[in-house]
């Protein structure tokens, strides 16, 4: 990019801009494309295309069915034995690779440093690979001896058709620890989404509510969608401990298997990653009577928000109290951080591209730091995740989303058991409290921000070039495109080498590194080798 | 050496077909390697008098990789040579990748060099053309030219023109033609006539109408060829017929597979004539 063309789009309109991306497309690409690129108006929330098929030839951030289920949802169980079923390739993406970290409890193992996997090979392919996979579980069992084990599956296994549920019913049978298999073939959904969800529902299915021991804790909860990505799942621990709430699990970070059975025993379920499990949190309401709502403890004025929902919801004097006390404290605490990178942040501009709530939740550490948020969009989220879930009802369910099963639930005859009496939860909700409730990225958002779903390393590039915002967060994929323009980029699949962000005292981390992020200007001071004079 | 694969509809008679024409090229002084692509592995019981030794794949599950051609290859019938690809029991596992294995490690052990002096390898492949695996033999050169057996029924007429869909694939980008049909008779009505015309249509050839007779199934619960088991009777001279043609066949064409509403029609012309 030379220095001519960086100022010609400069101050561009974002209808502007949108046309420009749009423009080199063929009419059928730009079709789908203007669907899924919009202005924003978050008092008249535009319809946006969303989880549809990544168009063929460009870069796309996406990942697969298999990751979205073992790498994200399962990955985190640090004592459930999970084996891959499949080539050695897809195993060797299940070996740590996303800084979701454990600290194993008190005589609990962690299996979180091992990559197990079948090592399928040709001849599976050809005769089948049930029995290598039987050898596999039985070899783990011998060597291991798990509280259960999980399996999971790649592309080639539902390609050569292995039932894998019946040999993991074989092994519960044969072993007498539970086993259960996930057909999470990278192939399933256009992105991640369809794993989660094929997670979430053996998850729901096979573990919750095997275990009715409960927290000895006045008040319980889970967080639901929260991964500790660099520890960010202690900091919220630690801050609701000091609140006096006990978390039962943490869905799915440094939690372990017996934590997620016993899930249905806590007295509320708080959603963070909406996208990723929300099915599950619908599901133990259905069944266990657990209400739920979304939180957000990323950003300092999310966490004391969260918290305050959670105080209320428990509708307890001391909790509140505590609440309130702790959140002045921590916010004290963090003013001088907040108010110092403030003062050398505000007015900068970001730009967010990753996940399915994460480019949502970090504008709000963004907020608290006065950087303004020009562009965003999620990688892999669905229409609820942008508009809000009033539009549940009319998101078409295309061809692409009907081969994941939806379960239907009902009340469980033993366990079902409303945490809230309905007149309780009518005196809540008439002091404006709501259940269920996820506005979507676009009602926070700013009028005439730019939001781009799926983007393209074509619409990436073009955004750069026209806002040159000073900071972009997204994945790995598109991390070195970001940062060969001269922009820094902030990875938020695993934070890169830092973290954690969440809560109070996360939130300063975060300040701190976008401060030397945007303030650091190396990016801008080194002239390349190639751009040299020679 | 010509390289050539059978295929048609399931049940048609290919692998008896295949065999008989085999038996008829040997003992006519050709060297024929016959590789059953089936992974029921019984493409070659006639020429060898019994089911097959090991297939190539099940030899390849035990002895690992240190397999030897003499170890998935039998001599048969009048100096032929048969392999069995061989592939997993039903319902488990992928038959077509096994295919691909199995040819390319024929491939690895020399089966095809120069030095084996073949005048023929044929191909005995199952069913339609279902997906990649099964098409092995007509992708990458493997097989150059196709006869598809069929018969006076619909639904080996429809088979036989799916087939041709899958040749038209791979004739655009490599060496493959269709070189005929050979009618396997069920005796339906006008059946030589129709697929004499079916083969006009396809751009291609009857090859050899092969009537239906009964001492091939004599011959066969005998483990025989025809050709073997009584090589004066008729059937014989037909199966020497049809091995005949193909040695003097010239007609090596891309096929233009039918619409359904054409080949349709064509059975309404022919085959409702009565």
């Amino acid at each position: 990019m030379s220095d001519s063309e960086a100022t010609a789009t400069v101050d561009i309109s974002p209808e502007e801009l949108r046309e420009e991306m749009l423009a080199i497309y063929p009419p059928k690409t730009k079709r789908k494309r203007q669907k899924q690129i919009l202005v924003n108006d978050p008092d008249a929330i535009p319809e946006i295309a969303a989880n549809t098929r990544t168009i063929p030839g460009i870069i796309t951030q996406r990942g697969c069915t298999y990751a979205g289920c073992r790498g994200v949802v399962m990955g985190p169980i640090y004592d459930l034995l999970q084996i891959v079923h499949g080539p050695i390739g897809c195993g060797f993406y299940a070996w740590m690779s996303r800084r979701n970290l454990a600290r194993p409890k008190p005589g609990l193992p962690n299996y979180m440093q091992y990559s197990m996997s079948t090592d399928m090979m040709e001849e599976q392919i050809v005769f089948g690979g049930e029995k290598k996979l039987r050898q596999a579980i039985l070899e783990a069992y011998e060597i291991f001896k798990p509280k259960a084990i999980a399996i999971l599956a790649t592309c080639p296994v539902g390609l050569i058709g292995d039932d894998i549920h019946q040999v993991a019913r074989e092994m519960k049978d044969k072993l007498g620890i539970n086993v259960v298999a996930f057909s999470c073939e990278g192939y399933k959904g256009v992105s991640q989404s369809a794993g989660h969800h094929i997670a979430n529902n053996e998850v729901f299915k096979n573990m919750i509510g095997l275990d009715d021991t409960p927290d000895q804790g006045e008040f319980t909860m889970n967080i639901l969608g929260e991964y500790n990505i660099g520890g960010d799942a202690w900091e919220i621990d630690a801050l609701l401990k000091k609140c006096g709430i006990t978390l039962t699990a943490t869905l799915s970070g440094d939690v372990n298997y017996s934590q997620v059975c016993r899930a249905h025993t806590a007295q509320l379920n708080t959603v963070m990653c909406h996208r990723s499990i929300n099915y599950i949190a619908g599901m133990m309401e259905k069944k266990y009577g657990i209400p739920w709502f979304k939180v957000n403890f990323l950003g300092a004025d999310s966490t004391a928000k969260s918290l305050r929902k959670i105080a209320q919801y428990f509708d307890n004097k001391g909790l509140t109290e505590r609440v309130e006390a702790v959140i002045a404290e921590e916010q004290a605490k963090l003013k001088p951080v907040r108010d110092e990178v403030t003062a050398r942040c505000k007015g900068k501009r970001a730009a967010l591209f990753v996940g399915g709530s994460r480019a949502h939740h970090y504008q709000d550490l963004f907020a608290d730091i006065g950087v303004e948020v020009v562009s965003a969009g999620y990688e892999f989220a669905h229409r609820d995740d942008y508009e809000g879930r009033h539009v549940l009802p009319t998101i078409k369910v295309d061809a692409d989303s009907r081969n994941i099963e939806e379960l239907h639930v009902e009340p469980d005859p033993a366990r079902y058991n409303p945490r809230k009496t309905p007149e309780q939860m009518e005196a809540l909700k008439s002091q404006g409290f709501t259940f269920e409730d996820y506005e979507g990225m676009m009602k926070q958002m700013k009028k005439r921000t730019l939001v781009i779903d799926d983007i393209s390393h074509h619409e990436m590039e073009k955004l750069i070039e026209a806002y040159k915002p000073d900071i972009i967060c997204s994945g790995i994929k598109d991390k070195f495109v970001v940062e060969k323009m001269g922009v820094p980029c902030k990875q938020l699949h695993s934070y890169d080498y830092s973290g954690p962000y969440a809560a109070f005292t996360g939130a300063a981390n975060f300040y701190k590194e976008i401060d030397r992020m945007l303030n650091t200007g190396v990016w801008k001071l080194i002239t390349p080798p190639w751009e040299k004079p020679s | 050496m010509r390289k050539v694969a059978i295929y048609g509809k399931g049940g048609i008679g290919k692998s008896t077909t295949t065999q008989n024409t085999v038996a008829g090229l040997a003992e006519m002084g050709r060297k024929v390697m016959v590789v059953g692509c089936d992974p029921k592995a019984d493409s070659t019981r006639l020429l060898l008098g019994g089911l097959a030794q090991r297939s190539v794949l099940d030899t390849l599950r035990e002895e690992g990789e240190d397999v030897d051609l003499s170890d998935v290859r039998s001599p048969g019938f009048a100096g032929s040579l048969c392999v069995e690809s061989g592939g997993p029991e039903p319902g488990v596992g992928c038959a077509g990748r096994g295919i691909i294995t199995s040819i390319n490690l024929l491939e690895q052990l020399g089966a095809y060099n120069e030095s084996e002096n073949l005048d023929y390898v044929f191909y005995d492949v199952l069913g339609d053309v279902v997906c990649g695996g099964f098409a092995m033999p007509i992708r990458d050169g493997k097989a150059e030219e196709i006869y598809i057996v069929c018969s006076g029924e619909m639904m080996a007429m429809y088979a036989a023109n799916n087939i041709c869909k899958g040749i038209l694939k791979f004739a655009e980008s490599g060496k493959v033609r269709l070189g005929g049909l050979i009618c396997n008779s069920r005796k339906v009505d006008n059946e030589k006539e129709m697929i004499a015309e079916f083969a006009r249509r396809l751009g291609t050839q009857m090859i050899h109408f092969v009537p239906r007779d009964n001492d091939v199934q004599r011959a066969e619960i005998n483990r025989k060829t025809v050709i073997e088991w009584d090589p004066a009777c008729n059937q014989a001279g037909e199966y020497r017929s049809l091995a005949k043609a193909i040695e003097g066949n010239t007609m090596f064409v891309i096929p233009k597979p039918l619409a359904i509403p054409e080949l349709e029609s064509l059975l309404m012309e022919y085959g409702l004539f009565n």
